[in-house]
């Protein structure tokens, strides 16, 4: 094979797909072929890097160079300028939030990046997940080797243990842990699973790992399996996640062609299959022993533990579900040594986390961070801070189960202790960054909404006690709402976490508790004031001309969808109050500021 | 079908195969350089670079990243091909034609001798 002198990489993650990656692959494609570069420069398909708020990106090595929102039009001028003559296009490199002049001329010097420490997204992003052979360039299934091959499954479990690696799923159960209760369960039939349910409002660690480095799913899996003495296993990713699935699919199949997989993995006697169960997308699927009974092929529901999946699983075996990033770390440990793992982080927490920062931030995208690192250092410094000059008001971790944090707990290390000492939860990484345009009572509300609709209804304080109080959250942003909602609401939000079999229910009352301790201030403006502070809750708000300013050019009348607002051309106008659905449009039109809101 | 894994010696042998794969993408290697400036490409670069490509392919040799870069001022010198071994000076070599390559490769980037009637410039 010849030498390809550079390589043009392509992000095919789900982000820079949604903004056109794919057009811009192809245009690539033709346009190396046009001018006779295709022999000399490789074009790669990647899975995500991470800074999707920037996609579609394409970076071009040896340079290292980063490009950012790359159209189909700027192809030509990549070719001509970068891989022809050597001239790094300056316009399309990474800048500076809010400093469009200083261009980062290389990946490795983006602020983004320099803060993080890529352990389980090593490989997300550099190589082309369709292409066993770069995972192998890149020690892909050494680990897989030196565990079958150099070690005992007693010895590779050791290893896990040592390395202090928790539950990536949310629990922070330790691994180690989990796999000696599987090993030790009687037995000859076992399971391995891996639990790709992601399904949180704002997360996508799980599919960005899957999308970009599916092998290492396999070889974790792999590893697991030899440890605690399982030959079959499943992956249980929602239908939802159809990229993943089908690189999911690939790696399967490429792992099996290699021997990999199946029987007699790399000349020896252990034997693992391994098939992937596609879930119809219900959020309590992430719940183990629902996971475990959708398999089955049984209605998705939680039933007590115990017994644990540990002794009694998947049809009845001993089973033991993992989360996809938690898989994704076991190969890096056991290659690298439980030592090394547990050098970093913090006393209780090891090693790293994926974070998925969403919402009111700059740098929207993929983040894995250090265990330990405070929550202001990930968001401002990693995720550049608040966009449009706006002031950060709160952080949601860990989705519908978690919490809602103010300015005043960012100093937070995130590790799994003192996050829920928040009375938030690590959980599985998302991070939801709020600016003060967002309510907290709409927050809360938001978050019931998604965990109403997606209680199985199996316990009646789960699936009665959301919709109670999601009622009490409605009245409230309602402007109807009473001081004693506030003291129901928490009383309420107890009992369901006590009452619930499961961690959706357990979990479920986690933002109305943390806003209320954190922002109760905002809750009785709703209630006292009848007031939003935020001026988001339709009820308590009215936008209003000011006749002074207003010019009557008649832009807002036009744009009105309900048609509320009148008055002759060049005279003031008025909004009628009774009609008015507050929609806000008129005020994005008004040439002259003329229209507010309060 | 592809070649069962069935041993560690198989699976170094595919990551060694497979390390030119990934291996542009990775810093801390020699680096050949061809200046591809207009004023280069009016001289001949682009017969110079394909000439490094396939001298590259003949011998075998994978652990070096080649580059271009734009116009660095003496036109008249062009084409212009930088070497520079890792840990060593920048060594600048002017009126390169594709016959040239073979000896700058063979000579200085494998065995570090510098074709000294070649050398226009060096740079610390």
């Amino acid at each position: 094979m010849a030498l390809y002198r550079a390589h043009v990489l392509i992000c095919k993650g789900t982000g820079c797909t949604a903004s056109g990656s794919a057009v811009v692959f192809d245009a690539m494609k033709k346009e190396l072929e046009r001018r006779g570069l295709d022999k000399e420069v490789m074009l790669v398909e990647t899975g995500c890097h991470g800074m999707c708020e920037m996609g579609p990106i394409v970076v071009v090595y040896p340079e290292g160079s980063f490009y950012c929102r790359v159209t189909p039009e700027d192809v030509p001028e990549i070719v001509e300028e970068h891989l022809y003559k050597g001239r790094v296009v300056q316009r399309l490199l990474y800048a500076l939030p809010g400093e469009e002049s200083i261009k980062v001329p290389h990946y490795k010097d983006i602020p983004f990046y320099g803060k993080q420490l890529r352990i389980a997204l090593k490989n997300c992003g550099y190589i082309n997940p369709d292409n066993i052979e770069e995972y192998i360039a890149r020690d892909g299934y050494q680990a897989l080797a030196k565990a079958l091959l150099e070690m005992t499954p007693e010895e590779t479990l050791e290893e896990v243990k040592k390395s202090g690696l928790r539950g990536r799923g949310g629990a922070g159960f330790p691994t180690g842990r989990k796999w000696e209760f599987a090993k030790m369960a009687p037995g000859d039939k076992k399971y391995i699973i891996c639990n790709a349910d992601e399904g949180d409002p704002g997360a996508f660690m799980d599919r960005s790992v899957l999308e970009g480095d599916p092998h290492a799913i396999v070889e974790g899996m792999l590893i697991g399996a030899y440890v605690i003495g399982a030959d079959e296993g499943y992956i249980y990713c929602r239908a939802e996640y159809p990229l993943a699935i089908k690189r999911l699919i690939n790696a399967i199949k490429q792992a099996e062609e290699m021997g990999l997989l199946g029987d007699n993995i790399m000349g020896t006697d252990f034997c693992f299959h391994l098939h992937i169960k596609e879930g119809a997308g219900a959020f309590v699927c992430g719940e183990e022993t629902a996971l475990m009974a959708s398999i089955e092929g049984k209605r998705g529901m939680p039933t007590p533990r115990p017994p644990f999946p540990a002794n009694c699983g998947l049809w009845g075996k001993p089973t033991n579900i993992n989360n996809v990033e938690t898989w994704a770390n076991v190969a890096q440990i056991v290659l690298n040594g439980g030592e090394w793992y547990s050098s970093i982080g913090t006393e209780t927490s090891k090693g790293t986390k994926i974070f998925a920062v969403t919402g009111k931030v700059n740098n929207t995208g993929l983040v894995e961070a250090p265990m330990g690192m405070p929550l202001r250092d990930i968001i401002f410094d990693i995720g550049g801070g608040i966009p449009n000059g706006k002031k950060f008001k709160a952080v949601q971790l860990g989705g519908p189960s978690g919490g809602c944090l103010p300015e005043s707990m960012l100093d937070t290390p995130v590790d799994y202790e003192s996050i829920n000492a928040t009375g938030a939860i690590m959980g599985s990484g998302g991070m939801v960054v709020m600016d003060e345009d967002t309510c907290i009572v709409d927050v809360a509300k938001f978050f019931l909404t998604f965990t109403q609709n997606e209680s199985c209804g199996k316990c009646p304080f789960c699936r009665i006690g959301t919709k109670r109080m999601l009622e009490i959250l409605e009245r409230i942003s309602e402007g109807r709402g009473k001081l004693e909602d506030l003291d129901l609401l928490e009383d309420m939000a107890h009992k369901v976490k006590d009452g619930s079999l499961c961690g959706l229910g357990q979990t479920a009352p986690n933002p109305i508790l943390t806003t209320l301790k954190y922002f109760r201030d905002e809750y009785i403006a709703h209630i006292v004031d009848k007031k939003c502070p935020a001026k988001v809750c339709t009820a308590l708000i009215q936008y209003t001309i000011d006749p002074a300013k207003c010019i009557g050019c008649t832009k807002c009348a036009r744009q009105c969808p309900v048609n509320a607002i009148s008055g002759e051309l060049k005279k003031p106008h008025v909004i009628d109050q009774d009609t008015c659905i507050r929609c806000g449009q008129c005020m994005a039109v008004c040439p002259v500021k003329a229209i507010s809101v309060e | 079908m592809k070649k069962k894994i069935t041993s560690l010696e198989d699976l170094r042998k595919i990551k060694s195969e497979s390390k030119d794969l990934t291996s542009a993408r990775s810093g801390g290697k020699s680096r050949i350089i061809i200046g591809m400036g207009t004023c280069g490409i009016a001289a001949g670069a682009r017969e110079v670079m394909t000439a490094i490509l396939e001298i590259l392919d003949k011998k075998g040799i994978k652990d070096v990243a080649v580059e271009t870069t734009g116009c660095i001022g003496m036109c008249q010198k062009e084409p212009l091909v930088d070497v520079i071994r890792l840990g060593e000076s920048r060594i600048t070599y002017g009126y390169v034609a594709p016959e040239d390559v073979e000896r700058i490769i063979e000579d200085h980037l494998v065995n570090g001798k510098i074709v000294a009637d070649k050398v226009i410039g060096r740079t610390d």
